[in-house]
């Protein structure tokens, strides 16, 4: 919706407001619904999983299931791996879709621009290979988010030190690393993709 | 059955372990005392696996503990059961889950016999009736004897048992080594109890080996090591049994 309005000032200044819909079409496909998708996710999920398995750590729950003779990577981490493979490309398009809707909200009901220009346009500009582009970038995110925050949980205690401050001090690590992650391999994945 | 030879582990420039050299034969329980910080559970942890020597060995069944890995490594812990200090209980499981899950993961023993050899081992440690609580809703004692359950459920043919009876109240922890004796006496298991519960303990042991300064310090049968009079020994032994009859006597001072 932020973006409707943002959008709209920008483009009615060099009179291309007609362009509203593939301007916020692009902008989520490719870079806002991946990349806010993956921070929230991060809020959200990332700090859940490494408190989860750092509280594991330090409970000695993770040492009981090796001395089962069972992989604790198995069981912890790659259940959450095939969880965000399926969940992260779903988050963006879910994100994708409510964003378009915002700025159809904004552009068409309020500001004016009308229904057709603002769908028909971004039809025209927006193609299959963009949408992709982002979904491709969603699910790069999503192993970010579990390859980091699965590493701190584990680790807790050897890194951040034993008991709830370390639990805490891992989960905060986690969220901070993986979110400069995701913006700096957003920013290697635009170059490639480019 | 276990041999470890010449166990040196060195934390923060700190000798915890300065070359322990310790057996114990199959079939034999054995209890490790020393004090506080002496190095007891970090020498369990070797015995497992879970930490790897600095130099030394431990053997296991003939197999280097140190040097083994994958299913190796693997195929000996199913014949390991470990009691840890705080249980290791998995906290999103109830009690049944808990002692059923190693059950599920490791044999092909189908729903209706996990079920019935859990409640058997539930009902072996007294926890018939809590099958369906989870571990922040029982008691420590209660955590501790779940956990043995869980430790058992397989038959181990090698238990070790990291301090399991901290933390309890003596009649609770007089229960615990009870178990743990009962539990001997049916599945014949070897092993290794790290414990600060003397005397009590000696009652359940072949032997007493007591780590000091990195080392085995002392290792013979608890008569002996009672009767013992080497002063580090007697100190700890001694000094260990008194505060234990002056805590059983009601805080009354009992001296002997």
């Amino acid at each position: 919706m932020v973006l409707g309005f943002q959008g709209f000032y920008s483009l009615s200044r060099f009179g291309s407001d007609a362009f509203l819909g593939p301007m916020v079409g692009l902008s989520l496909v490719k870079e806002l619904g991946p990349v806010l998708s993956a921070l929230m996710v991060t809020g959200r999920a990332g700090s859940a999983i490494t408190a989860e398995i750092g509280i594991m750590r330090i409970s000695e729950q993770v040492d009981a299931l090796e001395l089962m003779g069972l992989n604790p990577y198995r069981y912890l981490i790659v259940p959450n791996l095939l969880a965000v493979v399926i969940s992260m490309p779903l988050l963006t398009a879910i994100f994708d879709v409510v964003g378009i809707f915002g700025g159809y909200l904004i552009g068409v009901k309020l500001l004016g621009v009308s229904a057709g220009t603002y769908f028909g346009e971004m039809a025209s500009y927006v193609d299959m290979k963009d949408i992709m582009e982002g979904i491709y970038k969603s699910l790069t995110f999503g192993v970010i988010i579990i390859w980091v925050c699965c590493y701190k949980g584990f680790y807790t205690g050897i890194f951040t030190g034993f008991g709830a401050e370390g639990v805490s001090k891992a989960t905060t690590q986690a969220v901070v690393m993986s979110s400069v992650l995701i913006l700096v391999w957003d920013y290697v994945m635009t170059s490639l993709l480019f | 059955m276990i041999k470890i030879d010449g166990l040196y582990k060195l934390f923060d420039g700190k000798d915890v372990l300065r070359g322990v050299s310790l057996g114990v034969r199959k079939g034999e329980v054995i209890a490790l005392i020393g004090g506080s910080g002496s190095g007891k559970s970090v020498f369990l942890k070797h015995v497992v696996g879970l930490m790897k020597p600095d130099r030394g060995r431990v053997i296991v069944d003939g197999m280097d503990m140190s040097t083994l890995r994958g299913r190796g490594l693997t195929s000996l812990r199913d014949r390991l059961g470990f009691l840890f200090q705080g249980g290791a209980l998995f906290d999103s499981m109830t009690v049944f889950e808990n002692v059923a899950f190693p059950l599920k993961e490791k044999t092909k023993l189908n729903d209706d016999l996990i079920r019935e050899r859990v409640f058997n081992e539930l009902e072996h440690v007294g926890l018939s009736g809590s099958e369906y609580k989870y571990p922040s809703q029982i008691s420590g004692g209660m955590v501790k004897r779940a956990a043995l359950a869980r430790a058992l459920v397989t038959d181990p043919e090698i238990m070790l048992f990291d301090e399991p009876t901290t933390g309890l109240d003596p009649v609770i922890g007089a229960a615990i080594l009870n178990l743990i004796d009962s539990c001997h006496k049916r599945l014949s298991f070897t092993g290794i109890i790290v414990t600060h519960e003397i005397p009590k303990v000696f009652d359940i042991v072949d032997r007493v080996a007591m780590l000091h300064e990195g080392i085995i310090w002392a290792d013979d049968t608890p008569e002996k090591l009672m009767s013992s009079s080497e002063p580090i020994v007697r100190a700890f032994v001694g000094e260990s049994a008194n505060s234990s009859i002056r805590h059983q006597s009601g805080n009354t001072v009992v001296r002997g």
